[in-house]
C-alpha cells in the first residue's frame, strides 16, 4: 500500500512538473535565433538577457536575486528577463528552452542541479546565444557555455580551516563538523578545503554529520552531539554555513554552555543573522560566500555579446571577519 | 504471557525497546538522565522533547488515515503557520510580551484550521481523492508561507516564544507537556466517546456507515480540519526551536515520517480501527533512530540507507504473515510444539 501510495505521489507531482514545462517547449530546434548577432552591434544597444534562477530558497539567495537584477536593470542597458525555477530542474531547463525561443541575447543560468544540461545548452548553441553560469557548475562539456561566475568553495573551506589552524591548531582540540547536504558541491569543496587546511595540526574531528544546512539540522545534531561527548567533550565547531550555526548556538546554549567561548565556532556564509551572531560574541569566524555576483556577472555578459574574449572561470571576492571586523560592517551589509 | 504477546502494540514498544538498549551499549551515557538547573537533561529527555512536532503531525495523520484518507499537506501547513506566527510577532511593537505570543500563535494554529478545513472542503463536498486534495496544499502551501516571509528566514528574539520548545515545567520540557496533552485530549476525545467507533466505521466501510445513519462527511471534515491545526501547532514548535520562520525547511517530508510513524503504530492504510497509542509508540521509535544515527556515527552518506534498512526490520518484525509463516516454519522443524509462533521474530530483532 505505503508503494502504491508513493508512487502515486510520483505520479502527481511528474504530472504538475509536465503541466508548469509546457509554457516553454514549443520550439526546441532553435530557429528563431536572430537575436544574438543583433546584439553584436555593440553595448550602447539594449542587451537583452534571460536569467533563469534556481528559487529562492534562502536569504543568500534572495541577496543574489536582488543583486543580479540592480545589475541587469534598464538603466545599465539590459532588458532582464526573470524566471525562478522553484528548485524544480525540469521547470528551469524550460525556462531556458523559452528563453532561446524568445530570442534573447544571452542567457544567465543558476543551475539547481549539475546534471541534464547537455541537449538545452547545444539548442542555445545552435541558436548562437551564449550561456554564462552564475553561482553553482554544470557537468557538461565546458564548451557548451561562455563562461561561469561563482564563488570557490573550497577556498571558503581553507580560510575557515586556516584561522582554525591559526588560533586553535596548536593545543589539543576536538572538533565537531555540521555538514551541509549530502553530495552537494558547497558541502564537499568546503569539507576537502578545510581538512586541508588542518591537515598537521592538533585539531581532531571527533564527529561530522549532516544538517542539510537548516537550522533545525544543526540544532539537532548538535543536541546529538552534546548528548554523546558533553559540552566539556568538544571545543570548536566548524558549520558548513550560518543557518546551521545558528542552530548549533541555540543547542550550545539549551545544555548551559557558552557559544562563542566554551565552545568555539567558525562558519561559512556571512548572512544578517549570521553576521549579527558573530558580532554578539556567539560565533568566532566566519568566511564569506558573497552573493553579490551581479556586476561580475553584467559585466561578463557584455564582453561576451561584444564577442571579447572572456576569462572561463571567474571567483567572486569572498571576505572573512573575526568579530571585530564583524561589528564594524553590520551597519552597512546589504545582505 | 501469551496476551502480552499477542497485544497490538507488542511489536511496536520490543522495537522502541531494542533501539535504546542498543544505544545504551554503543554509550551508556545514552540513558544518563542528569538534574541541570532544576530541570531534567539527556538523550532520553532531548528525543521526548525533539518528537513533539512530528506527535501533533502524526497524531492529525492517524485520525485522517483512519477516515481512509491520508494528508500530504502536513509540512506545508506548518511552514505556512510559522511563517504567519513569526511575521506577527517581528511586526509587533512589542515581540517579548506574552499577549503578542498568544494572539501569534493562536493566528499559527488558526491558519492550520483554515487550511485543514479547505482540505475536508475538498475531500468530502467536492469529492477529490485525499491524496490529490491535499497535494494540492503541499505544493502550493509553501509558496504561500515564501511569500509571507518574503524569501527570507524570518528571525525574531521573544523569549515567550522561545519558551514553548526549549522552556521546561515542573522540570520536564515545555513541548513534551504539550504533545502528551494532545496526544490524551484526542485518545479522551476519540475512546470515551463514540467519535472513535464512528471514525472506524466510515473508515472500514463508508457507504454501509452511511446506511447506519453515521454522518460520514461530518466525521471525515473534522478529521483533516484536527490534521490542520495539529500540523498548525507543530508549525509553531518548529519555529520556536529555532526561533526563525524557515520556509523551505519546516516541516518538510514531515508528511512521509508522519505515515511512517502511524505504520508503525499497526493503524492500516486501508483506514478503520486506528491506534493513538500506538502512533505514540511510533513517533519515537522514529526520533530515536533520528538520534541513533548520531550516537553510532553513521556518517552522513550511509545514514538514509541505515534508516531504512531499520525501519524496514521493525515493518518486518511486525508483520503478522511473517508471524504465521515463521511459526508455521517451526512448527515443522520442532513438531507441534503451540505457541511457539513469535521464537524466530524474536531472534530477527536482536540482529537489528
Amino acid at each position: 500500500m505505503k508503494v502504491k501510495l508513493l508512487s502515486g505521489v510520483a505520479t502527481v507531482a511528474v504530472l504538475a512538473m509536465a503541466l508548469t514545462g509546457c509554457g516553454g517547449g514549443s520550439s526546441s530546434g532553435g530557429a528563431s535565433g536572430g537575436g544574438a548577432s543583433e546584439g553584436g552591434a555593440g553595448a550602447a544597444k539594449t542587451i537583452k538577457v534571460g536569467f533563469a534562477q534556481t528559487g529562492s530558497e534562502s536569504g543568500w539567495r534572495a541577496a543574489n536575486t536582488k543583486s543580479m537584477k540592480e545589475a541587469f536593470s534598464k538603466e545599465k542597458g539590459f532588458d532582464l528577463v526573470f524566471n525562478a525555477a522553484d528548485n524544480d530542474p525540469a521547470a528551469q531547463i524550460a525556462a531556458v528552452r523559452s528563453f532561446i525561443s524568445q530570442g534573447v541575447d544571452a542567457i544567465v543560468i543558476a543551475p539547481i542541479v549539475s546534471d541534464g544540461w547537455d541537449d538545452v545548452l547545444k539548442e542555445a548553441q545552435s541558436a548562437k546565444i551564449p550561456v554564462i553560469l552564475e553561482d553553482r557548475t554544470v557537468s557538461a562539456s565546458e564548451d557548451l557555455y561562455a563562461a561561469w561566475v561563482g564563488d570557490d568553495f573550497k577556498k571558503e573551506g581553507e580560510t575557515a580551516g586556516k584561522w582554525a589552524a591559526e588560533n586553535l591548531g596548536t593545543a589539543d582540540t576536538n572538533m565537531v563538523v555540521l555538514e551541509g547536504t549530502t553530495g552537494s558541491a558547497p558541502a564537499n569543496d568546503r569539507a576537502e578545503g578545510f581538512s586541508s587546511a588542518i591537515a598537521g595540526t592538533k585539531i581532531k574531528t571527533v564527529a561530522s554529520q549532516t544538517g542539510d544546512f537548516t537550522r533545525d539540522g544543526g540544532k539537532k545534531v548538535m543536541e546529538g552531539f552534546l548528548q554523546k561527548f558533553g559540552a566539556d567533550g568538544i571545543d570548536l565547531v566548524f558549520a558548513h554555513n550560518d543557518d546551521m550555526a545558528l542552530g548549533a548556538i541555540e543547542a550550545i546554549e539549551a545544555a548551559g554552555a557558552k557559544p562563542g567561548t566554551d565552545i568555539k565556532i567558525v562558519s561559512i556564509d556571512a548572512v544578517k543573522d549570521g553576521m549579527q551572531a558573530l558580532a554578539d560574541g556567539k560565533i568566532n569566524y566566519i568566511v564569506e560566500c558573497n552573493p553579490l555576483l551581479g556586476d561580475q556577472a553584467a559585466e561578463l555578459v557584455k564582453k561576451v555579446v561584444a564577442g571579447q574574449p572572456v576569462e572561463k572561470t571567474t571567483y567572486a571576492v569572498d571576505g572573512a571577519f573575526d568579530q571585530e571586523a564583524a561589528k564594524a560592517a553590520l551597519p552597512t551589509r546589504a545582505y | 504471557m501469551a496476551g502480552v504477546v499477542r497485544h497490538r502494540l507488542f511489536w511496536p514498544v520490543v522495537s522502541l525497546l531494542a533501539l535504546v538498549v542498543v544505544n545504551a551499549a554503543a554509550r551508556p551515557g545514552f540513558v544518563r538522565v542528569t538534574v541541570r538547573d532544576g530541570h531534567l537533561y539527556g538523550a532520553l529527555v532531548d528525543i521526548l522533547r525533539q518528537s513533539a512536532p512530528l506527535m501533533m503531525v502524526a497524531l492529525g495523520m492517524t485520525l485522517v488515515i483512519a477516515t481512509r484518507g491520508i494528508d500530504l499537506s502536513v509540512g506545508a501547513v506548518m511552514a505556512v503557520s510559522g511563517a504567519v506566527a513569526l511575521t506577527l510577532i517581528d511586526r509587533s511593537a512589542d515581540p517579548g510580551a506574552v499577549g503578542t505570543v498568544l494572539v501569534a500563535i493562536a493566528a499559527g494554529v488558526g491558519i492550520g484550521v483554515v487550511l485543514g478545513m479547505w482540505n475536508g472542503f475538498l475531500v468530502t463536498v467536492l469529492r477529490v481523492q485525499p491524496i490529490v486534495a491535499t497535494l494540492v496544499l503541499m505544493l502550493a502551501g509553501r509558496g504561500v508561507a515564501l511569500l509571507v516571509t518574503g524569501g527570507f528566514i524570518t528571525t525574531v528574539t521573544s523569549p515567550p516564544l522561545k519558551f514553548v520548545a526549549s522552556g521546561y515545567v515542573f522540570g520536564l520540557p515545555f513541548a513534551l507537556w504539550l504533545s502528551a496533552t494532545a496526544v490524551a485530549v484526542v485518545a479522551v476525545v476519540q475512546r470515551r466517546t463514540a467519535l472513535g467507533l464512528l471514525t472506524e466505521a466510515v473508515g472500514i466501510n463508508p457507504e454501509a456507515s452511511r446506511l447506519a445513519g453515521v454522518r460520514s462527511r461530518g466525521i471525515v471534515f473534522t478529521a483533516y480540519v484536527a490534521s490542520g491545526g495539529l500540523a498548525g501547532l507543530a508549525g509553531i514548535l518548529y519555529s520556536s526551536n529555532i526561533m526563525a520562520a524557515d520556509a523551505n525547511a519546516a516541516g518538510e517530508f514531515i508528511e512521509l515520517y508522519a505515515i511512517v510513524a502511524v505504520v508503525l503504530g499497526r493503524t492500516s492504510l486501508l483506514g478503520g480501527k486506528f491506534s493513538i497509542a500506538g502512533t505514540a509508540v511510533g513517533v519515537l521509535v522514529i526520533q530515536t533512530l533520528q538520534s541513533t544515527v548520531l550516537f553510532l556515527g553513521v556518517p552522513s552518506a550511509q545514514s538514509p540507507v541505515f534508516f531504512a534498512f531499520v525501519v524496514a526490520v521493525v515493518v518486518l518484525v511486525q508483520s503478522p504473515q511473517l508471524h504465521r509463516r515463521l511459526g508455521r516454519l517451526s512448527r515443522r522443524h520442532r513438531g507441534p510444539a503451540p505457541a511457539t509462533a513469535q521464537q524466530p521474530a524474536r531472534d530477527m530483532e536482536v540482529s537489528a
